[in-house]
């Protein structure tokens, strides 16, 4: 291998690796940013959920109205919270508002986007592709990078346990 | 006379106020109330072990019970995960606890779904599916809200009470693990349990 194979493969390598950070970089559509997009890997069998952090830097509030997820039949907005010792869970039909100015973060044990009816099992590490519709800033393509979420103990107070 | 009324009015009044706090206290405590009482009733259900959980059968060794569904996708899994790790941490006093993973959706989780979802954990949780008639009976006996919730596919999802129940070798309630409780005071809960 001479000098300048080992630069191209140097510069290759390089670029791989930028390529497979813009993956997790944030995605702005009109006055909305997506940071974050990720799939926790579900308990094999188990429903998946979807999660993003969402921030509105525009004057006007917006909605998520819609997502899609490659593979998945069903890609539903819900909200969970603990009343009391009850796990209560809503399916947000009308959208999840993102009001102007503010940052609303979908996250365990919070909002998130239950993925129904899957065709794919999820993996940490895979790659999923996915379109969020807002009423204002309109469709735009994300790509959710599966993750492990967490370490099973301990783990979950960091996951957002601090409900607003 | 006038003084036999006010005191009369006093009197009713400490009534009233004792009925109300006593009430409160009922209503909010929740379970907290029911340690060391005679929490639950005998049930014998089908289990993910093949055959039934009969709960005469488990005095002896410490147990747990929690009720989800395996379409959950936060509460139950991570209860069940959780779990799995802590019982490998307490190491040999948990060698004979049992945890129940009772479904409040017997319509899907049917005994063919329940086994693949509980074979996912450790091989102590044990998955316990009740008729609809039997999880009404289990439900109302275990102070457990289950309510159905309608999806916009036809579908639905389950609202239901989070909090894990334990028992000691005597069938006894000796404590509950709420969903969003402290790691280290779960496991101090459990050690504390295993000791007797």
């Amino acid at each position: 291998m001479n000098i300048t194979t080992k630069t191209i493969a140097a510069i290759c390598l390089g670029f791989a690796m930028l390529m497979s950070t813009a993956n997790a970089q944030d995605v702005k559509v009109g006055s909305i940013t997506i940071h974050h997009p990720w799939i926790k890997q579900p308990v094999p069998g188990a429903v998946a959920a979807a999660y993003a952090t969402i921030e509105n830097t525009g004057k006007e509030d917006d909605t998520l109205l819609k997502v899609a997820v490659e593979g998945v039949a069903i890609a539903q907005i819900h909200d969970m919270k603990m009343q009391g010792d009850v796990m209560k869970m809503d399916e947000l039909k009308d959208g999840l508002a993102i009001p102007a100015g503010k940052t609303v973060e979908l996250k365990p044990n919070s909002f998130h986007i239950m993925l129904i009816k899957a065709t794919t099992t999820f993996k940490a590490g895979q790659e999923v592709k996915g379109t969020f519709t807002f009423a204002k800033a309109g469709a735009v393509d994300i790509s959710f990078e599966v993750e492990t979420g967490k370490p099973a103990m301990g783990g979950m107070k960091m996951n957002g346990m601090k409900m607003n | 006379m006038a003084n036999t009324k006010s005191l009369r009015m006093t009197l009713w009044t400490v009534v009233a106020l004792c009925a109300a706090i006593f009430a409160y206290a009922y209503f909010s405590g929740g379970a907290k109330n029911l340690i060391g009482a005679d929490f639950g009733a005998p049930f014998k259900l089908s289990s993910t072990t093949g055959g039934e959980v009969d709960s005469a059968s488990l005095k002896g060794a410490p147990y747990g019970m929690f009720f989800g569904f395996t379409h959950c996708p936060e509460v139950c899994p991570t209860t069940l995960n959780d779990m799995s790790v802590a019982l490998k941490e307490l190491g040999e006093p948990a060698k004979n606890f049992r945890l129940f993973f009772i479904t409040v959706d017997p319509d899907r989780d049917t005994q063919d779904v329940m086994c693949d979802y509980i074979s996912n954990f450790d091989p102590r949780i044990v998955g316990l599916i009740p008729t609809d008639n039997e999880l009404q009976k289990v439900a109302h006996d275990f102070h457990i809200y289950y309510k159905k919730v309608a999806t916009s596919d036809g579908g639905y999802t389950m609202d239901h009470t989070a909090t894990l129940f334990l028992f000691g070798a005597d069938g006894k309630l000796k404590s509950t693990l709420g969903y969003d409780e402290d790691k280290t005071e779960q496991m101090t809960k459990l050690k504390k349990l295993l000791a007797g």
